[in-house]
């Protein structure tokens, strides 16, 4: 068995080390959302959530070596029956686990309790890997598209029945991987402009400019090709649609639970109601926006300290970071996370075999859209959804799912010159 | 054809973090509108109140103080009592009080204090404070009200209150705020800077249900309070006291200066009221109800209220035309009726049988040679120019415009020019029998109170007065008060023609105003009545004392009251009697006065 004498220094270190720097600075800024200045607690103190982390942390590392010293064959082999495991596992968390705020999202005994939905994502990652490596697997076949869409969208469907749309959506960035394992490019712009026109329809008060404006550039675009009844015909047709589609989307959001609807419109007027639906982006803009070019220091944060911000030590994480060491820290963290993200695109492209290119690009498609959405929900970018900030929110479940996903690549990764190439 | 998709990625992921960073940076260092609204957040600055100044009078006494009066507050979270009856017998509280200030304060907030009972006075403070430290939750909040031991001088001293929206408006120094107290009238309000000291503030950071956390950055930022400074009035409280209450019942006012140097010894404007009832939490109900009064109690009557001068003004006639040299004592003018009324005395007379007299006539013909001075063959043209002329020396005895007493609101009375008649009359079409009512102190001519006060004072002091005013000593330095009060300002007339005037005004005593005699204390006084379209004439006199030296000088108008030697002389008697022997021989006289029926 050579796979075990691995030799230490094929492990791409940045890597690691940017893992621990995020990791560390998470844990010292949970402190910092949860430090009380009258009542002050050691930060390893487990009463509070920064020594719980440090427990976390220190089982992290423990899943760590374990995965470094397991068989680099042993992922692709369990991929599936590790998929099939977790989709047991959502499909029996509605009944078996514990009720929050109209959510079942854990399961578990006593204080120690999963989240199933967090783990299933290096399952589903495991599982496209495996499905994906089959020779022949062609995404631009619409057969092949469907068993990949099926394998994703299947966790999709049971965390929508938690429900959990936030981490329902994560599993979209898997897209991502898509995409570089050539899905047809058509989709994406496809996608892009649909996204590009609900939120203009949304936007814009009034759908009529918007129907006005798509009909002049319907009219431009008549104007200046070729004239041919066909063409027009097909333009005519796709703006058509366009307007309709502007005009159906207020009713598909008047259709949503309220609370969605209203995260939807703080979106596009924080102003709206800041002490109501608009309080947490609003508080959380003001905790990061006063944090300035240097920030206000170490624990000397008093919007997060003083509990402005719900949530702080979980998915609004990133406003103790903003506010108490401002731009910079902010400028330090998201570059730790782009040079992550970076050398997960050069990790996974030298991959020599297609089941590590692809659970790569997996692994790199869910933590960019964690960290996108985390952060740009805390600056008021993105409607606020409860998906938590790789490494650096509090939880266990979050951690080590994160710490899982990132560390069976960084595995996959050490282990690449034992693979037989199969890239063709 | 997949081979350029990594770099797409490469260039989502780099778009990804670009705008984050943009974006960080709008809202972190471009925009610092987020840094105030978390400090609006958590930073709450509270004002430590600075004790207002006190006021006394000049002889020490105090007129006005801060009385400290206390408000049991209560934080419901952290409050529970074990043995209720004896909380209620210690606190003095009915139970369903406390259940409902207790249920009140629940429903306001179970973490931020909430009043319990208000308003303990310092006795009941003094019993509960060391009850205070067995039930938690509980601490006292200290506020305090202006106080007047003796419930004087409302008008002079003014009150306090909340400063309105105009007057934060005007405040270029941002140093109020809303619901900041201030001098709203009288010295309160002149010396407002003076007395309110110097606001105190304290930074303290709370979290997002207002719990207190501590002081903001350990108190680095706090500033302490300064008391405000402590004022000395002119005011005599003895004299002050016994004047309302000689004019209790009474409209009109009393105004009495020391001559020497224009310090106001009593300010009476009646009808008055207890300035206690300012203060504190009746202040709305009590201001609304004195400003609705017919009797008009807010009117600050003697630097608010108009009348014309009358008789009294003869002698500022005389004055000016003997420093001119058009009279001179021995002018004699015959009390020629046909020109203007005049009551029965030896006719004709010479200029002291005028003043003593008060004799219409002479006055009629002394003034015509004061304005006709023949400098203009027209005698349009020369009624102008002399009435001008003689307006300039008038206006020197501090008529025709403000005094400058530290007041809020003083009126300047009428001395009118040649305009006022161009106005009515039209340019060269008035003359001498135009304007002779005038030369007795009637027509367009109109004084207040403090005016005649003060020309009283000029009598006495011989042709000079400083301007009156009510401040002695600012922190007990009699240098600091405004130097306007310290300049000595001349009328222009010749002291040896004062002292004709002087002997007239004491003979004058007798046959106008023998109420106002006093054994072997020489007044010199003159009766005026200013005549009152709507009524019953107003009683007016003026007077000072003792003659040789005098102390006082006072004027006194009692409204509706017929004739000045009769309430307005005898008031003023009294008055000059209690500042100067410090009490009263004359029971009888003080019973008239106080009976307030002059018709004999």
């Amino acid at each position: 068995m050579r796979s075990n004498d691995l030799p230490i220094s094929r492990v791409d270190w940045p890597t690691v080390l940017v893992y621990f720097a995020l990791v560390i600075i998470g844990w010292f800024n949970i402190y910092a959302a949860v430090f009380d200045g009258q009542a002050a607690k050691s930060i390893f103190d487990f009463s509070i959530n920064s020594g719980k982390q440090l427990v976390w942390i220190g089982a992290s590392v423990a899943i760590i070596l374990v995965i470094m010293a397991a068989d680099h064959r042993l992922f692709e082999n369990l991929a599936l029956p590790v998929y099939l495991f977790f989709l047991v596992l959502l499909l029996l968390t509605p009944f078996l686990g514990k009720e929050v705020n109209g959510q079942v999202l854990s399961i578990g005994v006593g204080s120690f309790r999963i989240q199933p939905g967090e783990f299933a994502k290096f399952a589903t990652a495991l599982a496209l890997a495996k499905v994906m490596e089959r020779p022949n697997f062609d995404l631009s076949q619409t057969k092949n598209q469907l068993i990949a869409l099926g394998v994703m969208m299947a966790p999709v469907i049971l965390i929508l029945l938690q429900p959990d749309t936030g981490t329902a959506m994560v599993y979209f960035a898997l897209f991502i991987m898509f995409y570089r394992e050539g899905f047809p490019q058509r989709y994406y712009i496809l996608g892009l402009g649909f996204i590009a026109l609900s939120l203009l329809a949304l936007g814009i008060e009034n759908n009529l400019y918007l129907a006005i404006g798509i009909g002049l550039i319907f009219l431009l675009l008549v104007s200046i090709g070729k004239r041919s009844w066909k063409r027009t015909l097909v333009f005519g047709a796709i703006a058509l649609v366009m307007i309709g589609y502007s005009y159906s989307i207020d009713f598909v959001v008047s259709k949503l639970p309220p609370h969605q609807q209203n995260r939807i419109m703080v979106l596009f007027n924080p102003d709206l109601d800041p002490l109501g639906v608009g309080w947490n982006v609003t508080q959380s803009k003001i905790a990061i926006g006063s944090g300035g070019f240097l920030g206000k220091g170490y624990l000397q944060g008093t919007q997060t300290k003083f509990d402005f911000v719900p949530e702080q030590h979980t998915d609004f994480i990133f406003c103790t970071l903003g506010e108490e060491f401002g731009w910079l820290g902010s400028l330090v963290v998201i570059g730790l996370f782009m040079t992550l993200l970076y050398r997960l695109v050069v990790m996974a492209e030298r991959q020599k075999t297609r089941f590590a290119r692809v659970y790569g690009y997996s692994v790199l498609s869910i933590i960019l859209f964690h960290f996108m959405i985390n952060i740009s929900m805390t600056i008021g970018l993105f409607p606020v959804v409860g998906i938590p900030l790789p490494f650096f929110s509090y939880g266990g479940s979050s951690l080590w799912s994160f710490t899982i996903l990132l560390f069976i690549f960084i595995k996959m990764d050490a282990s690449r010159s034992q693979q037989l190439g199969r890239l063709g | 054809m997949n081979d350029k998709r990594p770099f797409v990625i490469i260039i989502v992921i780099s778009l990804v973090g670009l705008v984050l960073l943009t974006k960080l940076f709008m809202i972190q260092v471009m925009d610092d509108s987020f840094t105030r609204r978390a400090e609006r957040n958590a930073i709450q600055r509270v004002v430590d109140h600075p004790y207002r100044g006190l006021i006394y009078d000049r002889n020490g006494e105090l007129l006005v103080y801060n009385n400290p009066i206390f408000d049991l507050m209560v934080v419901p979270k952290e409050f529970s009592v074990k043995d209720t009856a004896k909380f209620l017998s210690i606190f003095g509280i009915e139970k369903e009080d406390l259940v409902t200030a207790y249920n009140a304060a629940k429903k306001y907030s179970s973490v931020k204090p909430s009043p319990l009972i208000k308003q303990i006075s310092s006795t009941d403070f003094a019993k509960i404070q060391d009850f205070l430290i067995d039930y938690p939750g509980l601490f006292i909040t200290t506020r305090s009200v202006r106080s007047y031991p003796t419930p004087i001088a409302a008008h002079a001293l003014g009150y306090i209150g909340e400063i309105n929206a105009r007057q934060l408006e005007r405040d270029s120094s941002d140093y109020y705020e809303q619901g900041d107290y201030v001098g709203l009238s009288g010295m309160e309000r002149f010396y407002e800077d003076e007395l309110r000291g110097q606001k105190g503030v304290k930074y303290k950071m709370v979290n997002v249900r207002g719990v207190d956390k501590g002081p903001f950055k350990d108190g680095a930022y706090d500033t302490a309070s300064v008391a405000g400074i402590n004022l000395t009035s002119t005011l005599d409280r003895e004299l002050q006291l016994y004047g309302e209450h000689l004019m209790e019942g009474k409209t009109g006012s009393v105004v009495a200066i020391e001559p020497k140097t224009g310090e106001i010894l009593a300010m009476i404007s009646a009808p008055f009221y207890d300035p206690n009832e300012l203060t504190g939490a009746d202040f709305g109900k009590n201001y609304s109800i004195l400003n609705s009064m017919d009797s008009k109690p807010f009117l600050n009557r003697p630097v608010m209220a108009r009348y014309p001068p009358g008789s009294i003004f003869k002698i500022v006639q005389s004055l000016i035309g003997l420093q001119e040299g058009i009279l001179f004592p021995e002018t004699t003018f015959a009390c020629n009726r046909s020109l203007v009324a005049c009551h029965n005395h030896p006719s004709p007379v010479n200029l002291f049988g005028a003043i003593r007299n008060s004799c219409n006539p002479y006055y009629h013909q002394a003034f015509r040679r004061i304005i006709n001075q023949e400098i203009s063959s027209n005698t349009f043209k020369d009624t102008q120019i002399g009435l001008d002329a003689w307006r300039e020396k008038v206006m020197k005895f501090g008529l025709g415009g403000k005094l400058g007493v530290d007041m809020v609101g003083e009126y300047g009375g009428d001395v009118p020019s040649s305009k006022l008649y161009d106005r009515v009359y039209g340019e060269g079409r008035w003359k001498y029998s135009t304007i002779y009512s005038l030369s007795i102190g009637q027509g367009e001519l109109q004084v207040t109170p403090l005016q005649m006060a003060n020309l009283a004072a000029i009598f006495a002091n011989k042709g000079y007065y400083y301007t009156p005013h009510l401040i002695k000593a600012v922190d007990g330095d009699p240098t600091r008060i405004p130097a306007k009060f310290r300049i000595k300002n001349d009328v222009g007339v010749d002291p040896k023609h004062f002292d004709l005037i002087q002997d007239a005004m004491a003979e004058a005593l007798y046959g106008t105003a023998n109420r106002a005699i006093i054994q072997d204390l020489v007044i010199a006084g003159k009766t005026g009545t200013a005549q009152n379209p709507h009524g019953e004439d107003h009683s007016v006199f003026v007077a000072f004392a003792p003659k040789d030296d005098p102390k006082i000088a006072i004027a006194v108008y009692v409204e509706n009251a017929g004739w000045g030697g009769r309430a307005a002389a005898s008031t003023a008697s009294l008055m000059i009697e209690k500042y100067l022997r410090g009490q009263i021989t004359r029971p009888q006289l003080e019973e008239y006065v106080l009976a307030n029926n002059f018709i004999y």
